[in-house]
């Protein structure tokens, strides 16, 4: 009899339970879209205070973004083939800030020359520092984390921290632990004005680095021999060696590109903000690391996606007046973001396409 | 001799540990024919593809493909030299279409180095665009439908999956395809279509071509020789008919008869 009355109330409760886990997942929805409709309209509210302070803070943010962008995609290239958290990525960008700062300034005296001359040798440095880094990168990985790659996921963990380690204090045996930094290269001088705010041609270039590169990047990894043998052997390394794929060559193809990327995007730091040091490559290779875990790990379109998004959000909350948080806030937002993705969105923006992994 | 001998291989062992997957085992394949090997679970066939392949290094032995010893290369350079396969779970590179698996499979075909792809050259234009053209002749040969081209391989239904696979393997051009258990999960009618699109395939392309089969009446069907292999012994060896009617085999595949 008792235990009758037992089932009896357990089944008259289980609807009830089972409606839980639907309830909850509608609450975070619905929680969800209210932060994004609070940020939208903190945004519009902002805009309309003073559109042209706005625009400029969006300009501010692609420009930061592009750089966070260029490295986040290294991370995500490396973590796609290797699943490896390559930290010395960071202090591959730092290098290629530093080479660009030698090759264009000590070496070529870029800070004397204008027009034609001085964009032959910004060409000259981004190529410099592109390949340079590159280079670096795939001898990172032949030395550091080949002879690793069946060992234990943790050994190349700590190996790449400790190659991080190794390359940011190369930088200070080289150059000095102080920033080195030269006048502004590009003028400063406004291409066109908002409300007494300017947009200059040091800005502009990072755009004009960065877009055609990204551009380059997807046909590369999308249509060529080697960019579709990296895809095959972050997909299934047993498969593409059976295809007739050298997986050593394509896995070093990964760092190359990555390496050059970040070399890229250290140019075009030293460009824009004309300094650089040492321990350039902590910060700036965290927002990225950030940045790839936003767009979803693996994937380069939601690396990209992700580096913008952080350069928005640092330059919203910074620059922005009207009820913003302030510069000291900006880490702490990015990161409370990221926990809120890895919460409710583990596999990142953009993620899905990896989970294919067979 | 070694001219009429596309797989020559001596006493291949393999020993994982103290477990002996394949006991000094002599195989030879003819250049042209069809030939299978089978065996109960765990016989050792899928350990000794891996080794045909170079995914495992033969304990002791040697194996002689095309008139070259083949033991130690790194599998890339095994497939290049012209052996292919497909495996018996599907493993295709689901995130890419069918047609970008194709064009994989042609990696060691195609010549544009890492300068070339970054630069992107005339040369490495053309080659891609012929490419894709061989693709999808290749992909239609193995009787994919031209809509499923462009789907992603993890949506493709599991025959197509499997033609997929097939067709991936082709690409490679391999002397030898090597199959593993291709007709697991077909019905009938599919597997009849398989084993003619084989003989096709090996007159066509003049290929040779090495099946792991359990299917018997596909074995008996197909092969000209077959190989069977218990507990990492080759225990027969022969034509279809020879080797059905060994003691032998029908002990270690229906278990030894009863005392009566």
């Amino acid at each position: 009899m008792g235990t009758g009355v037992g089932t009896a109330a357990a089944s008259s409760r289980r609807p009830i339970l089972a409606l839980v886990p639907r309830i909850r997942s509608r609450a975070v929805t619905a929680l969800g879209i209210l932060l994004l409709g609070l940020v939208a309209f903190w945004l519009v509210e902002n805009a309309v205070h003073d559109i042209g302070q706005f625009g400029l803070v969006t300009l501010n943010g692609i420009t930061n973004g592009s750089i966070y962008a260029l490295v986040a995609i290294g991370y995500t290239l490396v973590y796609g083939i290797l699943e490896l958290i390559n930290f010395a990525h960071g202090d591959v960008f730092s290098w290629g800030a530093m080479i660009a700062y030698s090759v264009a300034i000590s070496w070529l005296g870029a800070d004397n020359h204008s027009g034609i001359e001085l964009f032959g040798i910004l060409a000259v440095a981004l190529l410099c520092a592109g390949a340079f880094c590159a280079t670096l990168n795939v001898a990172v990985e032949r030395v550091a984390y080949r002879r690793l790659r069946n060992a234990p996921r943790l050994a190349p963990l700590i190996t790449a921290i400790g190659m991080s380690f190794v390359l940011s204090n190369a930088i200070a045996v080289v150059y000095g632990f102080n920033y080195v930094s030269s006048e502004p290269l590009l003028s400063r001088r406004a291409l066109f004005t908002i409300e007494g705010q300017s947009y200059g041609w040091d800005k502009l270039i990072v755009l004009l680095i960065t877009v055609p590169t990204l551009m380059s990047l997807m046909v590369v990894v999308k249509r060529t021999r080697w960019g579709k043998a990296m895809r095959a052997t972050a997909q299934n390394r047993d498969a593409a060696r059976l295809m007739g794929i050298d997986v050593d060559r394509a896995i070093a193809f990964a760092f190359g590109i990555g390496g050059a990327l970040a070399g890229i995007g250290g140019f075009v730091y030293l460009v824009y903000f004309t300094q650089g040091r040492f321990d350039l490559g902590f910060q700036i290779g965290l927002f990225a690391f950030t940045a790839a875990v936003l767009g979803g790990i693996g994937n380069i379109l939601g690396a990209a996606l992700g580096g913008y998004l952080i350069g928005f959000i640092e330059n919203y909350n910074s620059g922005l007046t009207w009820h913003a948080p302030g510069p000291s806030w900006t880490e702490s937002l990015i990161f409370i973001l990221l926990i809120l993705i890895l919460v409710f969105r583990p596999h990142g923006l953009l993620g899905e396409e990896l989970s294919t992994r067979s | 001799m070694t001219a009429e001998l596309l797989v020559d291989a001596r006493a291949i062992r393999k020993e994982f540990g103290g477990l002996v997957a394949c006991n000094d085992i002599d195989f030879t394949v003819e250049r042209g024919a069809i030939v299978s090997l089978i065996g109960p679970n765990g016989a050792g066939k899928t350990t000794f593809f891996n080794m045909l392949t170079g995914a495992y290094t033969p304990t002791s032995g040697e194996i002689v493909f095309d008139g070259r010893d083949i033991v130690g290369l790194p599998q890339h350079k095994i497939t290049a030299l012209g052996i292919g396969r497909t495996f018996q779970n599907i493993r295709l590179f689901g995130a890419m279409t069918a047609l970008e698996n194709v064009l994989v499979g042609m990696h060691s075909r195609l010549r544009s180095g890492l300068f070339r792809s970054l630069a992107r050259t005339p040369l490495q234009r053309r080659e891609e665009k012929d490419g894709r053209a061989q693709a999808r002749e290749l992909l239609a040969y193995c009787g994919l439908s031209p809509r499923a081209e462009q789907q992603y391989a993890r949506h493709l239904a599991y025959g197509d999956q499997r033609r997929v696979e097939v067709a991936r393997a082709l690409a490679t051009n391999p002397k030898l395809l090597l199959l593993d258990e291709p007709t697991a999960g077909m019905n009938p009618k599919e597997t009849i279509a398989f084993v003619d699109f084989v003989r096709k395939a090996r007159e066509e392309r003049g290929l040779t071509v090495l099946l792991i089969e359990h299917d018997m009446r596909v074995v008996v069907e197909v092969s000209e020789r077959v190989t069977v292999l218990d507990y990492g012994e080759k225990i027969a060896e022969g034509t279809p008919d020879e080797v059905t009617a060994d003691e032998r085999v029908r002990s270690a595949y229906l278990g030894t008869k009863p005392v009566s």
